[in-house]
């Protein structure tokens, strides 16, 4: 389902971000991208959801190589993932439920079919009861939620996150994670950027490792 | 097809939530827009109406020719051959006799017409020629000044060629006022739509990263921009409209005193429905280069 072959990518100052890095993830796993703050992590996250472009290499999601995809084409891409980012990016003018509804809004769903599914995802992640709630008025373990909430609106195959947990508290972090495992075991394909202990502890998962850029455990 | 529908849905109501979330910015930009608008469309009407006039006018291309004072019924009869023969087109004798009564039926001339020791008009004809052509119409009056007891021929329309080069410079100012209003509007909705931009800044981005086009993104911007340049439109249209009925009357007044008569119109409804089609494509463009701008600028 996806596929890293020999990506670097190094940026205009001479920044040497991810050197060389493959791997191969199937359909349905769950992998963690690892490592200490500024091994490559978030950089990876955003060469997979196509933001930014591997210097050198190939990365192939469902047989697309994203190196070479048409700019037209990359936001037709994304609507295949589940972009969860480290600042969340939530829109703080807009309701919870209107957060939810922009993913369903840019496919162009008809409005009655998009707050049903809007409403569902928000039952998922325990929010439905704060939708008409502003989101700065949530916790951060709830506005986490409600990022994930507008990530699976859509229906992704696959979620990339990158740092989930970072800013939360131990029970917090325990709820967004049962909220992964939730999304895991009906067949959704996840990768978790993270650097948090407790999460490798409980699942111990498949991890890609870096470190300075390079892959160090878990290449293909 | 739905998704398409309900995009451009969305979109039109977003743009209408813009509209209305801050009345007086709206109602502010309307205002310049419709200034703008108004003021080509207001000489483009007054420049109609003026061509109004000199079509209505008498004497447009009439050739007036007098005889001489002692010109005798046979002279006269000459020339009605003549102009028979030559093929001119119509024309109408005129008497010095029913020449000097019209005249006298003027206000203020009774008087001075009956102390005159004898009629001082000379028998006349007024020539309409087919042929209409400046240089046609100089030539025939040239020919016909040329005839016998022919004392003068006046070509009538010498003035109303003048009107004409007039009227040509009026609509040439005309249309490079409307290209300078046309470049401040669309610059008028170019900085509308920045400030919308940066003030949406963080939802654009959003959208983006989560999959919206740049289509999506633009389109309500564009529908903003159409809408607000379309009723900046209607507004320079009821602008032009209360002018014209303020000026009706005066100019009526004016017209008369020259013993015409003259209704001045404005705007038709075609005339309107072009003033917001134009205002729309403008505030339209006005959008299109603000959003591409900045979404060339973010990549």
């Amino acid at each position: 389902m996806i596929s890293a072959s020999a990506v670097t990518k190094r940026y205009p100052e001479g920044l040497e971000a991810l050197r060389d890095v493959s791997f191969e993830i199937a359909a349905g796993e769950m992998v963690f991208i690892t490592g200490h703050s500024g091994a490559g992590k978030s950089t990876l996250f955003r060469l997979l959801a196509a933001i930014e472009r591997p210097t050198s290499g190939s990365i192939v999601v469902n047989g697309q190589n994203l190196a070479a995809l048409r700019k037209g084409a990359v936001p037709y891409l994304r609507r295949n993932f589940g972009l969860i980012f480290q600042d969340q990016k939530l829109l703080f003018d807009r309701s919870v439920l209107d957060n939810v509804l922009l993913p369903l809004a840019i496919v162009g769903l008809p409005a009655k079919e998009a707050q049903r599914r809007a409403r569902a995802a928000l039952d998922k992640v325990g929010l439905l009861d704060r939708e008409k709630a502003q989101p700065i008025a949530l916790s951060g373990g709830e506005q986490q939620r409600l990022a994930i909430a507008r990530a699976v609106v859509n229906r992704p195959a696959i979620l990339l996150a990158d740092e989930p947990a970072a800013n939360l508290d131990s029970e917090s972090a325990a709820d967004i994670l049962n909220i992964f495992l939730a999304f895991h075991q009906v067949g959704v394909t996840l990768l978790i950027a993270t650097h948090d202990p407790l999460w490798l502890a409980r699942l111990a998962p498949r991890q890609l490792q870096l470190e300075r850029g390079r892959l160090i455990v878990g290449a293909a | 097809m739905n998704a398409f529908f309900a995009q451009h849905r969305n979109a039109v109501k977003n743009a209408l939530r813009r509209l209305f979330a801050s009345p007086l910015n709206t109602l502010l930009s309307l205002m310049v827009i419709g200034i703008a608008l108004a003021l080509p469309s207001a000489g483009w009407v007054v420049l109609d109406n003026l061509r109004d006039v000199t079509g209505s006018a008498s004497g447009v291309q009439q050739i007036s020719l007098f005889m001489t004072a002692e010109a005798s019924k046979k002279d006269v009869g000459e020339i009605e051959s003549r102009l028979r023969e030559a093929k001119v087109g119509d024309w109408t004798f005129v008497a010095k006799d029913d020449a000097l009564k019209h005249l006298q039926a003027s206000e203020g001339m009774a008087e001075i017409i009956a102390s005159l020791p004898k009629n001082p008009l000379p028998d006349a004809f007024i020539v309409e020629p087919s042929d209409t052509r400046p240089e046609s119409l100089e030539t025939l009056a040239k020919t016909i000044s040329g005839w016998p007891k022919v004392a003068h021929v006046q070509l009538d329309s010498a003035w109303v060629k003048r009107f004409d080069v007039f009227l040509r410079i009026g609509k040439l100012s005309v249309a490079l006022l409307a290209g300078l209003f046309a470049a401040a509007l669309v610059a008028v909705t170019f900085n509308t739509i920045r400030l919308q931009i940066l003030a949406q800044s963080a939802e654009i981005e959003v959208a983006k990263l989560i999959g919206a086009t740049n289509a999506f993104i633009r389109r309500p911007f564009q529908y903003f921009g159409a809408l607000q340049g379309a009723l900046g439109g209607l507004f320079a249209a009821l602008l032009v409209a209360v002018g014209g009925q303020l000026l009706a009357a005066p100019v009526g007044e004016l017209v008369a005193l020259y013993g015409g008569e003259f209704v001045l119109h404005g705007l038709s409804a075609f005339n309107v429905a072009v003033l917001a089609a134009s205002g729309a494509l403008l505030g339209w463009l006005g959008a299109q280069l603000s959003v591409s701008i900045h979404l060339h600028r973010i990549g």
